[in-house]
C-alpha cells in the first residue's frame, strides 16, 4: 500500500460513514416524533453530509484524477464504499435511530480526537472541524439512550431490543484492518488499540445510566470497511445516485 | 368597560395600528379566526415538508443535498414559531395537530400535489415559496403582535428558499434538452396550482372582509394573486420558460398582467380532500406522530423520574 492510496482510502472511509450515516438520518425530515427533534436530527443529517463534503473532496484531491464530491458520492459501486456496516442498517424507529447514532457518535468523537493530531494536516484540520459538531452529536445522542433506556418500560424494551439487534455491528468500529495498520503506524491515522477502551468505557457509562444492558456475543459482523455490504447498501445507493445515473454527465 | 366599550377601544387600537398583545382584550370573533389562520399557516409549513422531503435522499448533488435538508428544516422551524404564536391564544400544540388530523383545521392546499421530479424542487421553492412570500409579508403588518413578529423572521428565510428554488431551474434550464423539459413540465404542473394558494376571488371568500377591518388581512386574495404574478412573469421569462397560459398578456392599461380563468373546480376538490396526495400527507402526518407517541411519553416520564429523584437528593 502506498502512502496515496492509504491516504485515498482513509479518506474514503471518513467520507462514505459520514455520507452513509447523514443520508439515514435525512430520511426522518419531516418524519421525526415531535418538530423540535426533526429539527435536531436534521442538524445532525445536515453536519455528517457536511463532513462527508470535506472528506470526499480531500479523497478526490489524494487521488489526483480529478473526481469531485459528487463523483466519489454518485458514481461508485456498492462494493468501492468503505463505511462501516452499523450506519448503513436501517431507521426503523427511534429506538433503532438512537442506538446506532450513539453507538457511532461515541466511536467517532474519540476518533476525531485522534484526528485532530494527525500528521496529514488536512486530516487535521477537518477532523477539528468536525469534533465540534461530533461533541454536540455524542452528548444528544447519549441524552435519548438514557431518556428512553430508563424512561418507561415501554420505551426500556423497545431500547434493549434495538440494541440487542444492533451491537454486532460495533465491533467493526475499532476492528484493525491492515489500512489502519499502517495509518497509525505512520501517525496519519487513529491507533483504535489505543482508542477501544475508551469508547468502550463511554459505552459501558451511558448504557448503565440508561439501564440497558450490551448483549455479549462470541462473534461480531465486519467487512464494511473493505467494501463487503449488507443488503442495505444497495438500495440507498440505488435511491441516492438515481438521478445522477439517469441524466449522466450533467450539472444539477 | 362595557362589551361595546371594550370593542369600541380594541377597534380604536387597531385603526391606529396599535399591535394587538395576548394579554389585551379582544374579541372572541378574531381570537378564533386568529387560531384558525395561524393554525393553518403553521400546519402548511409543516405538511409542507413532506413534498420536498420527498427528494431529500435523491438530491442529485452533495451541495443540494445540504441546501434541500437545509430549506425543509426551516419550514420546521417556521412550523414551530407559529405553533408558539397560535399558543399565545390560549390553545396548546396538541390539540392543534388533534384539529388537524380529525379534518377541523386545514394546511394548505398546494402541498397535496405530489412532487415527482427534482425540477420539482425548483419549482417548489420559486413559486410556493413565492406565493407564500406575497402573504407573509403583508402579515409582517397584521394586527396581532406575536403573528407579525414570526412573519418578519420568517420572510427572512423565504426569500432565501425562492432564491434557491429559482437558482436550481436556472441551472436545469441551462443544462441539457431533457433538464430544460423536466423544467418546464414543472412549471406547467405547478403555476395554477400556486395562483390557487391566495384562495377564491374576493367576492367569493368569507372571511376576508371582516378580516381586513380587524387588520389581520391587509390585502384581498385578488389583489395578492395579481401582485405575485406580475413579479412573476418575468422571472419565467428570463428562464425561458412558458407560463402555461394562453391568456397571460401584460396590460399596458391597467399596469398589471391578464390572465385566464382559474379552474375553481380543481381549487374546491383539493379543499375538499380530494386531490392527489390530501390521504396520503395526512396519513404520513398520523402515522409519524401516532409512532412518536412512546417517545413523547418516554421523555416525559424520565424528565418526572428526574425530577423526583432531584427531589429526594435535595430533601
Ligand atoms: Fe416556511
Ligand atoms: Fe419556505
Amino acid at each position: 500500500m502506498t502512502h496515496q492510496q492509504a491516504l485515498f482510502e482513509y479518506a474514503l472511509r471518513l467520507g462514505d460513514n459520514a455520507l452513509i450515516l447523514g443520508q439515514r438520518l435525512s430520511e426522518w425530515c419531516g418524519h421525526g416524533p415531535v418538530l423540535e427533534q426533526d429539527i435536531a436530527l436534521t442538524n445532525i443529517a445536515l453536519d455528517q453530509v457536511g463532513q462527508a463534503r470535506s472528506w470526499l473532496t480531500y479523497a478526490g484531491e489524494i487521488e489526483g484524477k480529478g473526481r469531485s464530491e459528487d463523483d466519489l458520492a454518485y458514481h461508485r459501486e456498492q462494493r468501492e464504499f468503505r463505511n462501516v456496516l452499523l450506519v448503513e442498517q436501517p431507521n426503523q424507529d427511534w429506538a433503532y435511530t438512537m442506538i446506532r447514532q450513539f453507538l457511532f457518535d461515541a466511536f467517532n468523537f474519540y476518533l476525531h480526537e485522534q484526528l485532530t493530531g494527525s500528521r496529514d494536516q488536512t486530516i487535521a484540520a477537518i477532523a477539528a472541524k468536525s469534533l465540534k459538531e461530533i461533541t454536540y452529536h455524542l452528548r444528544y445522542s447519549s441524552e435519548w439512550v438514557i431518556r428512553l433506556g430508563d424512561g418507561t418500560d415501554l420505551s426500556h424494551r423497545k431500547m434493549q431490543t434495538a440494541l440487542d439487534d444492533l451491537w454486532i455491528y460495533s465491533g467493526e468500529l475499532t476492528q484493525v484492518t491492515p489500512l489502519d495498520a499502517f495509518m497509525a503506524e505512520e501517525e496519519l491515522g487513529a491507533d483504535l488499540d489505543r482508542l477501544r477502551p475508551r469508547y468502550e468505557e463511554k459505552v459501558r457509562e451511558v448504557l448503565e445510566e440508561a439501564t440497558l444492558s450490551a448483549p455479549n456475543l462470541p462473534y461480531h459482523q465486519q467487512g464494511g470497511k473493505e467494501g463487503r455490504h449488507s443488503e442495505h447498501l444497495g438500495h440507498i445507493l440505488a435511491v441516492m445516485q438515481s438521478v445522477q445515473r439517469a441524466y449522466p454527465g450533467q450539472k444539477w | 368597560m362595557s362589551d361595546n366599550q371594550l370593542t369600541k377601544h380594541f377597534q380604536d387600537q387597531i385603526d391606529q395600528e396599535v399591535k394587538i398583545e395576548p394579554k389585551d382584550w379582544m374579541p372572541e370573533g378574531y381570537r378564533q379566526m386568529l387560531i384558525r389562520q395561524i393554525s393553518q399557516h403553521a400546519h402548511s409549513e409543516v405538511i409542507g415538508m413532506l413534498p420536498e422531503g420527498n427528494w431529500i435522499s435523491r438530491a442529485p448533488s452533495l451541495r443540494r443535498k445540504v441546501a434541500l435538508l437545509a430549506k425543509v428544516q426551516d419550514e420546521a422551524g417556521h412550523g414551530l414559531y407559529l405553533y408558539s404564536a397560535a399558543e399565545t391564544l390560549g390553545i396548546d400544540r396538541d390539540e392543534l395537530i388533534a384539529q388537524l388530523h380529525q379534518g377541523k383545521a386545514k394546511y394548505s392546499s398546494i402541498f397535496n400535489y405530489p412532487s415527482l421530479t427534482w425540477a420539482d424542487m425548483g419549482a417548489i421553492g420559486w413559486l410556493v415559496d413565492g406565493a407564500a412570500i406575497m402573504n407573509q409579508v403583508m402579515l409582517t403588518r397584521t394586527s396581532y403582535g406575536p403573528y407579525a413578529r414570526a412573519m418578519v423572521r420568517i420572510c427572512k428565510e423565504e426569500s432565501f428558499h425562492q432564491r434557491q428554488g429559482y437558482e436550481i431551474l436556472l441551472t436545469l434550464v441551462r443544462g441539457s434538452e431533457d433538464q430544460k423539459a423536466m423544467a418546464q413540465d414543472s412549471l406547467n404542473r405547478w403555476w395554477w396550482p400556486a395562483l390557487m394558494m391566495f384562495g377564491p376571488n374576493d367576492e367569493d371568500s368569507v372571511h376576508t372582509q371582516q378580516s381586513m377591518a380587524w387588520k389581520i388581512k391587509r390585502k384581498t386574495n385578488d389583489e395578492l394573486r395579481q401582485q405575485f404574478i406580475d413579479a412573476t412573469v418575468p422571472q419565467a421569462d428570463y428562464l425561458g420558460l412558458k407560463v402555461p397560459d394562453p391568456d397571460l398578456k401584460w396590460n399596458d392599461e391597467r399596469g398589471h398582467y391578464d390572465f385566464g380563468p382559474i379552474d375553481w373546480d380543481e381549487f374546491w376538490q383539493v379543499v375538499k380532500g380530494y386531490g392527489p396526495c390530501n390521504r396520503q400527507r395526512m396519513r404520513d402526518h398520523i402515522a409519524a406522530h401516532e409512532e412518536g407517541a412512546w417517545v413523547r411519553e418516554a421523555a416525559l416520564a424520565y424528565a418526572e423520574k428526574r425530577a423526583a429523584r432531584l427531589e429526594t437528593a435535595v430533601a
